[in-house]
C-alpha cells in the first residue's frame, strides 16, 4: 500500500473501530475513499479488531458489492434482474460488453471504465437500468448508453 | 408570489434526468424573471409520468408528465405556473385515475410534501402515531399491533405482533429493533420509495416498534444499490434527532430511542433476517440456524424486532387511526394494504397501494394498460426472484396471502414482474438457478450444490437431448432444495423453475401434458 492507502486505512480504522459490528462501515469507509479494498489493508484491520486475517477476507470475499482490485475512473453497472430482463437487459448487456471490448467484472484498456452487473437497482418500472457512479439511469436504450459511456469519455 | 414547483427526488425520476429538469425551471424562471420555489418531493409513483413536474395552483396540483430538459421553456411559454396547458399536461394530480382509485395509507403523503420538512409530514398526520404508542401500555401497544392483522410485508408475512410480544416479553439489558431495508426482489421498490419520499414515515414506525418493544436503539440496513436513500435517511434522521422525535427523550416521553443507518454490501441474501444480523455484526451474511428466533436472541445475542421497511411504515396510521381501521381494509387473513409494485414489461409501471384482494389482472390491465411492448402479457411473475410465474389463467387470482399460497405462488413483497410473449421460459427458469447460486451463502448444500446442478440440468433440459430423464432429474433436485434448505433462497428457488415448467412446458421441449416433444 502507498502511505495514501494507508492513512486513509488508519483513518477509517480510528473512526470506526469501537463500533460494535463495525468491520462493513470500516470497508466501506476504505472502499469509499480508495476505491477498492486493498488485500495488503487486510492485515491491519484484523490487528485492529482483534480479528483473524482469514475473518476479515471471508468478508471482503463474502459480499459482491467489496473489490480487491482498483477500479476504473468510472463504474457501470447493468441491472441483470428480471425486471429489466423483460425489457431487453440481456440485448443492452451484451451491446455494452462489445462497445466497451470488456466481459462483467473487467476494465477497459484505457482504465477508464468498470463494468460490474447489479441484480436490481430498484428501478423496475423504468427497466432496462443501469447505474453510472453511484447516479440510476432508467429506461436505457443502445442510444442513451452510447451517450452515457461518452460523458464520462470512455473508449475500448 | 412565489410558485410551488414539484419536482421529484425519487431515484426513478432521476434516472429519468429530474435533475437536469429542476435545474432547467430554476435557470428558465430567473431567466424570466418568475418567482418560483422549487421543492424536491417523492415520487407519485406514476413511474411511466416521470419526470412528474407540479405546480401548485389555487384549483389544486397540476401535473406534467414526461418532461424533459427540453420542455421547460414550452411549459413556461405555455404559462404552466398558472396551471394552464400544455400537451404534456395531465391535470390535476390527485384525480388521476391512477391514484385516486388507490387507497394510499401507508403512501399518504408519497410525492405530496417535501420528504425532508418535519412539519410539513407532522401537518399530514405524522407523529401522531408515535404520540399515541408513547400513551398506551406496552403490553396494550403490541396487542394494537396483533389487532391490527399486519403482517411481515418483506414476504414472510409472519404476524407482526406476535413477534414484538416474544421481543416484550424477553427479559433483556438491551433490546433492538432492526429495520430490514435490504430490498433485493427484482420488481420491487416501495422500500426505497418510502426512504427517499418520505423518511419520518419509517422513522417513526421503528421510534414505535422501540416504545412498545422497550427497545432503545435501531439499525436500517440499507442495500448498497441504494444510494440515495441513504442519504435521505441520514438527512430525515438527523432533523428527527434535532426535532426531539429520536434521542434520549422520545417526543418528550422520557425513553430513549436511537437510529443508525448501516450500509449493505450487495449481498441478495442479507435480505434474510438471520443473515441480516449476521452481517450487522460484521460478519459473512451466512444463514443462521433457527432456534432461536431473532426476537429472543437477535442482535448481539439480544431479543431484537426484525422487520421490512413498509411493515415499519404501516405502524404510525395504525397507531393514528386505531387498529381496527387498519383491520378493516383487506380480505381473509390478510389485512390492511399492500403497496403493490407494478413492474417490467407494463405501459404503466409505479406504486399501487391499495387493499389485499384486488384481482391481479385489474392490476395487470386496469393500472398497468397492458405490457409496454403492446403483445400480449404471457407470464407475470409476483414476489421476487423466488416468486412462481403465474400464467394468463391464474390472473383472476385476488392478492391474498393465502390465495397466492394456495396455488403455489406467493404475494412475498408485492412486486409484480411482467413478461410479454418474447419471454423464454426455460431461460427465466434457468436464471432462477443461477441467481440463487450467485447469492447462496452457502451454508446448506441443497442450495449451494443445488443450484449449481439445477443450471446444469436446466441446460441439459435447453439442449434438448433427453429431455423427459432430464426433467424427473429437475424436478428431483427440486424437491430436494424445497425440503432440504435452511433459509428460504434455497428453500424457494424452486418455485419459479417448477411453475415455469409446469404451465409453460412447451419452451422446454416439452408438451402439454409434460411430456417430452419427439425432436
Amino acid at each position: 500500500m502507498d502511505s495514501e492507502s494507508s492513512r486513509s486505512v488508519d483513518d477509517a480504522l480510528t473512526r470506526l473501530k469501537s463500533l460494535p459490528g463495525g468491520l462493513l462501515p470500516i470497508l466501506h469507509a476504505i472502499q469509499d475513499e480508495l476505491g477498492y479494498v486493498p488485500p495488503d489493508a487486510v492485515p491491519t484491520i484484523a490487528k485492529a479488531l482483534n480479528l483473524s486475517r482469514a475473518e476479515v477476507h471471508g468478508v471482503v470475499s463474502f459480499y459482491h458489492h467489496f473489490r480487491t482490485e482498483k477500479p476504473g475512473r468510472h463504474v457501470l453497472e447493468v441491472c441483470r434482474a428480471e425486471a429489466c430482463q423483460s425489457m431487453g437487459a440481456d440485448k443492452l448487456a451484451a451491446q455494452i460488453r462489445e462497445r466497451l471490448g470488456v466481459d462483467f467484472h473487467e476494465t477497459t484498456a484505457d482504465g477508464n471504465l468498470t463494468l460490474q452487473p447489479v441484480y436490481c437497482l430498484g428501478n423496475c418500472a423504468c427497466a432496462p437500468s443501469v447505474m453510472l457512479d453511484g447516479e440510476p439511469h432508467g429506461r436505457m436504450t443502445a442510444e442513451r448508453l452510447e451517450a452515457l459511456i461518452a460523458s464520462v469519455g470512455a473508449s475500448r | 408570489m412565489s410558485v410551488k414547483v414539484y419536482v421529484p427526488r425519487d431515484s426513478s425520476a432521476l434516472s429519468l434526468g429530474a435533475e437536469g429538469v429542476a435545474r432547467a425551471i430554476g435557470a428558465e424562471a430567473a431567466r424570466r424573471g418568475d418567482s418560483v420555489t422549487i421543492v424536491r418531493n417523492g415520487s407519485r409513483g406514476m413511474m411511466w409520468l416521470e419526470p412528474l413536474v407540479e405546480v401548485e395552483t389555487p384549483s389544486g396540483r397540476i401535473g406534467y408528465g414526461s418532461i424533459a430538459t427540453a420542455d421547460v421553456a414550452s411549459l413556461f411559454d405555455a404559462g404552466f405556473l398558472e396551471g394552464k396547458a400544455h400537451p404534456k399536461s395531465i391535470g390535476k394530480v390527485d384525480s388521476h385515475p391512477y391514484l385516486a382509485r388507490q387507497e394510499r395509507l401507508c403512501f399518504a403523503r408519497m410525492g405530496v410534501i417535501d420528504p425532508l420538512s418535519y412539519d410539513d409530514y407532522a401537518a399530514l398526520g405524522g407523529w401522531r402515531g408515535l404520540r399515541n404508542a408513547i400513551a398506551m401500555k406496552r403490553s396494550d401497544a403490541v396487542a394494537a399491533v396483533t389487532t391490527s392483522g399486519l403482517r411481515g410485508r418483506g414476504g414472510a408475512a409472519f404476524p407482526t405482533g406476535i413477534k414484538w410480544k416474544t421481543v416484550l416479553e424477553t427479559a433483556a439489558d438491551q433490546k433492538y429493533i432492526v429495520c430490514n431495508a435490504d430490498e433485493g426482489d427484482s420488481g420491487t421498490f416501495s422500500d426505497r420509495m418510502t426512504m427517499e419520499g418520505d423518511p419520518f414515515v419509517l422513522i417513526e414506525g421503528m421510534a414505535i416498534a422501540g416504545v412498545a418493544t422497550g427497545a432503545t436503539k435501531g439499525y436500517i440496513y440499507v442495500r448498497s444499490e441504494y444510494p440515495h436513500a441513504e442519504r435521505g435517511l441520514l438527512a430525515a434522521i438527523a432533523i428527527a434527532n434535532e426535532r426531539g422525535a429520536l434521542g434520549a427523550d422520545v417526543l418528550g416521553s422520557g425513553q430513549r430511542f436511537d437510529l443508525e443507518v448501516r450500509r449493505g454490501a450487495g449481498a441478495y441474501i442479507c435480505g434474510e433476517e438471520t443473515s441480516l444480523l449476521e452481517s450487522l455484526e460484521g460478519k459473512r451474511g451466512m444463514v443462521r440456524y433457527k432456534p432461536p428466533v431473532p426476537a429472543i436472541s437477535g442482535l448481539f445475542g439480544k431479543p431484537t424486532v426484525v422487520n421490512n421497511v413498509i411493515t415499519f411504515a404501516s405502524l404510525p396510521i395504525i397507531f393514528d387511526r386505531g387498529a381496527e381501521f387498519y383491520r378493516d381494509y383487506g380480505m381473509g387473513r390478510s389485512r390492511g394494504t399492500l403497496p403493490i409494485q407494478l413492474t417490467g414489461n407494463i405501459k404503466h409501471g409505479g406504486l399501487v397501494e391499495k387493499a389485499f384482494g384486488i384481482p391481479l389482472r385489474e392490476l395487470l390491465y386496469d393500472y398497468g394498460g397492458g405490457s409496454a411492448s403492446g403483445r400480449p402479457i404471457r407470464a407475470v411473475q409476483v414476489g421476487g426472484p423466488l416468486g412462481a410465474f403465474l400464467p394468463e389463467s391464474q390472473f383472476d387470482t385476488p392478492l391474498d396471502y393465502e390465495a397466492f399460497a394456495s396455488i403455489g405462488a406467493m404475494v412475498g413483497h408485492g412486486g409484480i414482474v411482467v413478461f410479454d410473449d418474447t419471454v423464454d421460459m426455460a431461460k427465466m427458469a434457468r436464471y432462477a438457478m443461477e441467481f440463487c447460486a450467485i447469492e447462496s451463502c452457502g451454508k446448506c448444500t441443497p442450495c449451494r450444490i443445488g443450484s449449481t446442478r439445477g443450471v446444469e440440468t436446466i441446460d441439459k433440459i435447453i439442449a434438448g437431448r433427453d429431455v423427459g430423464a432430464d426433467v424427473a432429474v429437475l424436478e428431483s433436485l427440486c424437491d430436494t432444495m424445497l425440503h432440504g434448505s435452511l433459509c428460504a433462497l434455497g428453500g424457494m428457488t424452486p418455485f419459479p423453475v417448477l411453475s415455469a415448467l409446469k404451465h409453460f412446458p412447451e419452451d422446454f421441449g416439452l408438451d402439454r401434458d409434460g411430456l417430452a416433444v419427439a425432436a
